[in-house]
């Protein structure tokens, strides 16, 4: 009986509603989870970048680097690619 | 024609052996020529839910290492003469059978019979990669928990990974607690796993009850849990049958449970 009384006037655990936090915790988990891309896949996915972007530039493939960066709710594929010169004529390109 | 389906869940204790055991009971009560195999070799339970424990004289491993035919090993069932059980060791581990040992052996059987339900262990080593080898589809079992949902994510994807059909069961479900918020409901889970769901499952009482006897509770016809396995099994047979909204407790019960927790 004092459990019900407690739980009547509050109780030491939270009340209300849990499902929503629920699913947007999972949500942000499995965002991370499905990201979490084995180092086999990275290497074909810089290669195959190399193989793009060499036909319009010549880059410095050793120096280059691809990652995976998680924030709180974004997983962004960021890669920093130095350049080293730019081919052929007539095609205008920034170097970063 | 013959089908075989993996039952699976990434995590342990979500339902996956009363699944099985429940589609396997509820097909052969259709009329259809069925064979479970349990492929979770060291902690067989599948033969217990179905109460043909006494009965297993040969094992999968002893199939898989070719000392006996598999028709040797298969365990009949005792109310249903088109059911079969093809029980693994209790003794082994789950290295005792490679996948292409069981691909090999589901090949082979699948002029049979018309289904092939395969209760898959829990984990995503090699005995995850046995068990799913053999399939045309998977159902997945999970339930309205983060952990278990997270799990069948990781599944699926190794499931996509192999070009499987996934279709998902939701074991459990406390209709109550999802209309208090408190579970996670259809909608959200739909949302984050996104497969098509096959089975929405109540928790239920009488689930415990009729493992205590070894009678799958598709047989019950007062059962709630027992309903949800009977349209799951229309469904794997190609009907279009609706979900059922499950009954919540009225207020009376709820004052009730709110005054005296028990």
């Amino acid at each position: 009986m004092l459990d019900a009384l407690k739980k009547l006037f509050g109780g030491s655990s939270p009340s209300g509603r849990s499902s929503d936090v629920a699913a947007r915790r999972l949500k942000f988990v499995l965002l991370n989870d499905r990201a979490n891309i084995s180092p086999e896949i990275m290497d074909r996915i810089k290669n195959d970048i190399i193989h793009v972007i060499a036909r319009y530039m010549d880059i410095d493939t050793q120096a280059m680097e691809i990652r995976l960066e998680n924030d709180a709710n974004s997983v962004a594929l960021v890669a920093n690619i130095p350049v080293s010169s730019m081919k052929g004529h007539g095609v205008k390109l920034k170097k970063r | 024609m013959s089908e075989v389906i993996v039952i699976t869940s990434g995590k342990g204790g979500v339902g996956k052996t009363t699944t099985t055991a429940n589609l396997g009971v509820g097909l052969a009560m259709q009329g259809k020529k069925v064979v479970l195999i349990d492929t979770d070799t060291g902690l067989r339970n599948l033969d217990l839910l179905l109460g043909l424990e006494r009965r297993i004289v040969y094992t999968l491993v002893d199939v898989v290492q070719k000392r006996v035919g598999y028709g040797q090993a298969l365990v009949r069932h005792k109310k249903y003469e088109n059911l079969f059980l093809l029980p693994t060791s209790q003794v082994a581990d789950k290295t005792a059978i490679e996948p292409e040992q069981m691909l090999e052996l589901i090949q082979v059987m699948r002029s049979e019979f018309d289904y092939i339900l395969v209760d898959c262990p829990a984990g995503i080593e090699q005995g995850f990669q046995t068990a799913v080898i053999g399939a045309d589809r998977a159902i997945i079992v999970t339930m309205p928990e983060v952990s278990a949902v997270r799990d069948a994510d990781k599944i699926i994807g190794r499931l996509q990974a192999e070009n499987k059909d996934s279709q998902l069961v939701v074991n459990r479900i406390r209709p109550q607690m999802v209309k208090d918020g408190t579970m996670l409901d259809m909608t959200s889970i739909d949302d984050i796993l996104r497969i098509p769901c096959i089975g929405q499952v109540p928790d239920d009482e009488k689930v415990v009850d009729s493992a205590n006897r070894g009678i799958p509770v598709v047989e019950w016809e007062d059962s709630e849990a027992g309903q949800a396995y009977r349209n799951i099994v229309r469904r794997i047979c190609g009907e279009e049958v609706p979900f059922q909204t499950f009954e919540t407790d009225g207020w009376f019960t709820r004052l009730r449970k709110k005054l005296f927790k028990h």
